[in-house]
């Protein structure tokens, strides 16, 4: 009886010793995806990420849409981060359509990508701070992330799903007064962030709990094939933004942040550093940004490329995010595939967590930078 | 459409702006409901999404725009004839070197490079990109259903972390697994060597490759479900002939 059932489904013998436990889907700890936890006393020995509770399948459906309606259901994997997930597509169907984007265009969707990057990583932040069950690492970001989602807001008119990138520009150029409002709220927002270093990252309290723990060295990194702030967290400098730039990031002013270390603190601290380096990059684009010009080329109605194949990626909040485009004279797209930076971080959970105490698992687990939605698609 | 082109007159504001209503509650079956509307969509910003909310509000119609639009349409094919570039041109002979007709170039693109394989050759192949080119990294493995070819054609994207030469370079290493009408994922000649020996980054990448289109990876240590639901019953789900309903 039990051999017939598929895997997972099956009754399994107790074991005097081990325990299995399952974390998640509904748990508040894990997101929408499920941890499969066998621990020993208080110690892990195996951990089995099971994802998929959230699969959309976005891939199928854009094989049915075209070009331009594939716009608003792709951004659903990180409705936080939509401008990002739409980059790597609009990049792609630009180099199959053949379009050139606007000079202004260019840094539109600079500005409108490290805003959201922004709000995406405010909200992680959030909730890494909860699951250390620091509620005031909760509330502030929080807070704090209402002031670019009101930026956002003023440029595309939605708090979250913005639908703002299109295939050859942008959606609608910025309303008039913005560049003075968004230099206003973003130096606040840089004020606030820097003083979460006094009651966040520099607690002794938070680093007690994420020094030391989940550690990731430089060669497993690479190997595992991780990205963002998993892989600069132990030591690999390489963020597409300045390796492969697109768009304009190569005249813009930025760094890279590294951190040798390769533990949980590490990769908590690496989002809220490139925070900071997205208001500089904004107030960079905001300053060489041309002050008129369009901002979108015309389209015509269900537009065809050739018979050709691009893949294209961009550093979104979580690392890498590519798109494999496919093209066969149609005007909807032969395959999509999306590459996401959750999907691929996801195969360090069995080994960052096999040896840690459970207790630490909220630790590690969020300091991946995980979003179960994207990562199932 | 075409019906759409016809009556295009010039004629009356009240004619213009009322014309996209009744386009549009005649086409709404067909799946564009926007291609109508969209060549007499006067403003600058409009949207292929926001056309028809925006067009009631700016119905102001400005007709030098018109016949603007469909100069500035480019149908053109995106194949470049410049000269290839050096580097990856470099790399793909490089390979074409050590195997000779074993390997075949598909494309030389700035910063990307494509190769079709065999899939008896593909692990040698994939040891050789590993260990002479320093790409160290999968950054995806991406299957494709051809029902007309009789294949599936699985597409492994390869980067490098360690060599700062190559950390543009996307390397896309093809191979094709033989496709059969009936699926039985598993237990049917849709089978590829794994490269999880090889890049050990591919495991994941594989697993959902396996139940989205059936692919089954020799040597792979584990082929079980990742995001379908373990008892999922139907065909793989990417592949064409899993259709969606409704559409």
């Amino acid at each position: 009886m039990t051999a017939q059932l598929p895997p997972g489904l099956q009754l399994e013998k107790v074991d005097e010793r081990i325990m299995t436990l399952n974390v998640g889907p509904q748990h508040p700890g894990s997101g929408h995806m499920r941890l499969i936890v066998q621990v020993d006393g208080d110690y892990i020995v195996a951990c089995d990420p099971d994802p998929g509770y959230v699969h959309r399948g976005e891939e199928k459906m854009s094989e049915y849409r075209n070009y331009i309606t594939n716009i608003p259901h792709l951004e659903r994997p990180v409705i936080h981060d939509s401008c990002n997930i739409l980059y790597p597509y609009c990049l792609a169907v630009e180099e199959i359509l053949g379009l050139e984007v606007p000079e202004r265009a260019k840094y539109v969707r600079v500005i409108a990508s490290e805003l959201n990057r922004c709000v995406y990583t405010m909200y992680w932040l959030a909730i890494y701070g909860i699951f250390l069950g620091h509620s005031t690492m909760f509330m502030w970001p929080t807070g704090d992330r209402e002031l670019l989602i009101d930026l956002l807001e003023k440029i595309t008119g939605a708090r979250v799903t913005h639908a703002y990138f299109v295939p050859g520009g942008v959606r609608n150029d910025l309303p008039a007064n913005f560049e003075d409002v968004c230099l206003r709220q973003v130096n606040y927002f840089e004020k606030r962030i820097k003083e979460y270093a006094d009651i966040f990252y520099d607690n002794p309290i938070l680093i007690s709990r994420t020094e030391n723990t989940g550690i990731l060295s430089r060669q497993d990194a690479i190997r595992l094939g991780t990205t963002g702030s998993v892989l600069r967290a132990s030591g690999v400098d390489f963020d597409i933004r300045k390796k492969e730039p697109y768009d304009v990031y190569e005249n813009l002013d930025f760094q890279t942040n590294v951190l040798q270390s390769g533990d949980s603190y590490a990769r908590s601290k690496i989002p809220w550093l490139d925070m900071l380096e997205s208001c500089r990059i904004i107030r960079d684009a905001l300053k060489k940004m041309p002050k008129s010009g369009s901002v979108r080329v015309k389209l015509k109605p269900n537009p065809k490329g050739g018979d050709v194949e691009v893949y294209k990626r961009v550093e979104s909040g979580r690392g890498s995010l590519g798109m494999y485009v496919i093209s066969k004279s149609k005007p909807e797209p032969y395959r999509v595939k999306i590459s996401v930076g959750s999907f691929r971080n996801l195969i360090c959970i069995p080994y960052l967590l096999r040896g840690e105490k459970l207790g630490n698992m909220p630790a590690v687990y969020w300091s991946l930078n995980y979003w179960p939605v994207e990562a199932d698609r | 459409m075409s019906s759409a082109d016809t009556t295009e007159t010039k004629d009356t504001k009240k004619k213009r702006t009322r014309k996209p209503r009744t386009t549009k509650s005649k086409t709404k079956k067909s799946e564009e409901t926007t291609t109508p509307t969209e060549t007499i969509a006067p403003t600058a910003t409009t949207t292929e999404i926001a056309a028809p909310t925006e067009q009631e509000i700016v119905p102001a119609p400005v007709e030098e725009i018109v016949p603007e639009t469909e100069e500035k349409v480019e149908t053109e094919d995106v194949v470049p004839q410049v000269d290839l570039p050096k580097f990856e041109k470099s790399l793909a002979d490089k390979i074409t070197q050590k195997f000779g007709s074993k390997v075949e170039v598909a494309y030389i693109k700035q910063d990307r490079i494509r190769i079709n394989v065999k899939k008896e050759d593909i692990k040698d192949v994939a040891l050789y990109i590993r260990d002479e080119l320093n790409f160290d990294h999968a950054e995806s493995v991406s299957g494709v259903d051809y029902p007309d070819a009789k294949k599936i054609e699985v597409v492994y994207h390869l980067g490098s972390y360690t060599d700062p030469e190559l950390s543009k370079q996307i390397l896309a290493l093809a191979t094709s697994a033989p496709r059969e009408e009936n699926p039985n994922p598993g237990r049917d000649s849709t089978r590829l060597p794994s490269l999880r020996e090889i890049f050990y980054s591919v495991e994941f990448h594989e697993r959902e490759c396996f139940e989205m289109l059936g692919v089954y990876f020799d040597d792979h240590p584990d082929n079980r479900r990742l995001l379908l639901p373990e008892d999922w019953a139907d065909i793989p789900p990417l592949r064409k002939d899993f259709s969606i309903k409704g559409r």
